[in-house]
């Protein structure tokens, strides 16, 4: 890349010597993206930008909060009442926490639909899976920093589960824990942990990138770019945009901060944590709920704990149960109606996830459970030899200007 | 579940009309009257009349038993009340300082910047006082509770004649509007419990929505500017994705 094409003799000097903006340029208007995209994609960038929110409003509140059992509670409390606008940092930090995981659910569901983790893109899909766990460890700990009564039951619940393995269990949670109970310890060491994820998550972040820019997106119709009359530049028409969906993810999450702040929190977390009292019903965050159903689903605490985690391991290998060379649910009828059948699965175990474990609850969890590894393990392999699929397009051009020759 | 719903709406970006945040799991046959509240909506506002007399009404009828250890008098500012006011309220408490120069604690008047004085040393002092029973501190019971000023509103209107078929034990009374309905703190209001300078009703429900107007203060001291900062940032952002929107159009507009 030649350094002659900035005008700027700054940019030029520097240029010559680092050459990051023939870099960002590469990026802005070299890099080919798929002309169809549609506004699903863009809630990668939106993720991107939740992150960025999350960890400028994080620094802040961690210079306002601390990290003890005696002054955790009260410390939060301070950041709501006294901090100038700490209401206002903390309500975006809770809030975008939920918004960060409703966009991430909705690009791995734009994923799934259109076949974006099948070759060449599986380490992209699979780094993503990666990105997925971090952040529920993230956002794991980050509840149970206000020591609030969810924050130290949601705690001892999920810790407790590493117990379940066998010989080493007791020993491995001893160890999380720091001690022999949920306490001082385990705050200090979540706190420390929690502030040091999110930069891991944004390192993985970058190889998610590195990984996404070596392919260049998936699109809507799944079939590669095959020219230049398939691709247009990123910028101006992908900036512009992500913009759009940009503006509407701040306004609903306006919406959510400054009208509905504690809406998608828990009323008891504002009770400080008391070990002597347990809540009637200790639930875990919202985005939790599909794998906290599941986890209950099964009367064995073992068998629980492997199930919950194989409903993450699957989505590792879901490039090789899917089997079929299209990628785009367009072209595939059969895999179409089972996408919807498991995303209505998938809102069924977070409803019930948030529901008692006891009768009906529980057979539907199992239900619902069942038809979730269903869906990997033997639907999507059988689908992929047995579905007729739809003639594919020649390119991405092809069915563009059909529709425009179609309309005039 | 319904914070579920929610989230699970916004997932589907259907609309900014969410309902507001509802009712919790526990006994379905706890039923909650609303109230009138002009704190609701995004417009919603604290009554500073209303303020003042469930200040008054924590003060004569809660305070003997429940705290609010997260309220300094300095913020009665909130209230209405200019800083001589303050002063005078204040003064009118005592709280331990010290150690002096000579290594003793002391008690002295309070001051605008002190917390509110809890009517009990410790945990196990309330409980003695209380049949074993903790009243929990009021700072921030409000959002403590699913729904909770209504949930409040109705708690404290709630004591009824035990249904024939429920034993009320001693020390225990029976709460239409809790759940489980046996609930250890007695009746707090009758109507007439206090006497309002402003010539407010002091019915039961007037009582009752003024001090549930207070503890919503209480928790949400920053509710006011929150919805009017919200307001206009909801303004701002809908030009601003109108605007992206129809820029966007614009730029694509050479691709077809």
């Amino acid at each position: 890349m030649s350094a002659e094409k900035f005008s700027n003799p700054v940019v030029r000097w520097i240029d010559h010597r680092l050459p990051v903006f023939s870099m960002l340029d590469h990026e802005k208007y070299d890099y080919p993206v798929p002309k169809n995209l549609n506004y699903f994609w863009n809630f990668g960038v939106l993720a991107g930008l939740a992150l960025v929110i999350m960890i400028v409003t994080g620094i802040v509140l961690a210079m306002n909060y601390t990290a003890h059992v005696d002054h955790a509670f009260s410390s939060v409390e301070r950041i709501m009442r006294d901090v100038n606008h700490g209401w206002l940092i903390r309500y975006i930090h809770m809030n975008t926490a939920s918004f960060f995981f409703i966009v991430v659910y909705i690009h791995i569901f734009r994923g799934l639909y259109y076949g974006s983790y099948k070759a060449p893109r599986e380490l992209l899909w699979m780094l993503g899976v990666v990105i997925f766990l971090l952040m529920m460890a993230t956002a794991f700990m980050g509840y149970v920093l206000p020591w609030g009564q969810m924050s130290f039951w949601g705690a001892t619940v999920i810790t407790n589960l590493f117990s379940a393995i066998p010989f080493v269990g007791e020993s491995i949670v001893t160890f999380l824990w720091g001690g022999f109970s949920v306490d001082n310890p385990t705050l200090n060491r979540f706190f420390s942990l929690h502030y040091l994820m999110p930069f891991v998550i944004a390192g993985v972040v970058v190889l998610h990138i590195i990984a996404l820019h070596r392919f260049g997106s998936n699109n809507p119709i799944g079939i590669d770019a095959k020219g230049p009359q398939d691709t247009i530049s990123f910028h101006p028409y992908y900036t512009i945009k992500d913009m759009v969906g940009v503006a509407m993810f701040l306004l609903l999450l306006a919406v959510a901060v400054f009208f509905f702040p504690n809406a998608m929190g828990h009323p008891d977390n504002y009770i400080p944590a008391n070990p002597m009292q347990t809540p009637a019903h200790i639930v875990p965050e919202w985005y939790f709920l599909p794998f906290y159903a599941i986890l209950r689903a099964v009367p064995d605490k073992l068998g629980g704990v492997l199930l919950m985690f194989a409903a993450i391991f699957v989505l590792f290998v879901l490039p090789w149960l899917d089997r079929s060379p299209v990628r785009s649910a367009r072209f595939r009828p059969m895999f179409r109606i089972f996408f919807w059948l498991l995303f209505i699965d998938c809102i069924a175990l977070g409803y019930l996830g948030g529901k008692p474990a006891e009768g009906v609850y529980v057979l539907l969890s199992r239900i619902a459970t069942a038809w979730y590894f269903l869906h990997f393990l033997v639907i999507l392999p059988m689908l992929s030899i047995f579905e007729t699929t739809r003639p594919l397009p020649k390119s991405i051009s092809e069915p563009v200007l059909a529709t425009a020759k179609g309309a005039a | 579940m319904v914070k579920f719903l929610i989230a699970s709406l916004v997932a589907l970006a259907t609309a900014a009309g969410l309902s507001a945040p509802a009712l919790a799991a526990g006994s379905g046959t706890v039923k909650l009257q609303s109230g009138d509240w002009s704190f609701a909506g995004p417009f919603g506002y604290f009554d500073k009349g209303a303020m003042q007399r469930g200040f008054q009404v924590y003060r004569e009828v809660c305070a003997g038993c429940h705290g609010m250890e997260y309220i300094a008098f300095r913020n009665l500012a909130d209230l209405g009340y200019n800083e001589a006011e303050i002063k005078a309220i204040a003064a009118e408490y005592e709280v331990m300082d010290g150690p002096d120069d000579e290594g003793e604690m002391f008690m002295r008047p309070a001051r605008p910047a002190d917390l509110m004085p809890s009517p009990y040393r410790n945990d196990n002092e309330a409980r003695a006082n209380n049949n074993g029973a903790l009243p929990p501190d009021l700072s921030l019971i409000a959002k403590a509770r699913a729904n909770g000023a209504n949930y409040l509103y109705s708690l404290l209107l709630g004591y009824e004649e035990a249904p024939a078929d429920v034993e009320v034990p001693e020390g225990m009374y029976y709460n239409s509007a809790y759940s489980g309905h046996l609930i250890a703190m007695p009746q707090p209001l009758y109507g007439d419990d206090v006497e309002y300078a402003d010539g407010s009703p002091t019915t039961a429900e007037g009582i009752a929505s003024d001090l549930t107007h207070f503890l919503m203060w209480a928790a949400e001291p920053k509710m006011e500017i929150r919805k009017r900062i919200g307001v206009a940032a909801v303004f701002f952002l809908s030009i601003f994705l109108v605007m992206s929107y129809l820029a966007k159009r614009r730029v694509w507009a050479d691709l077809h």
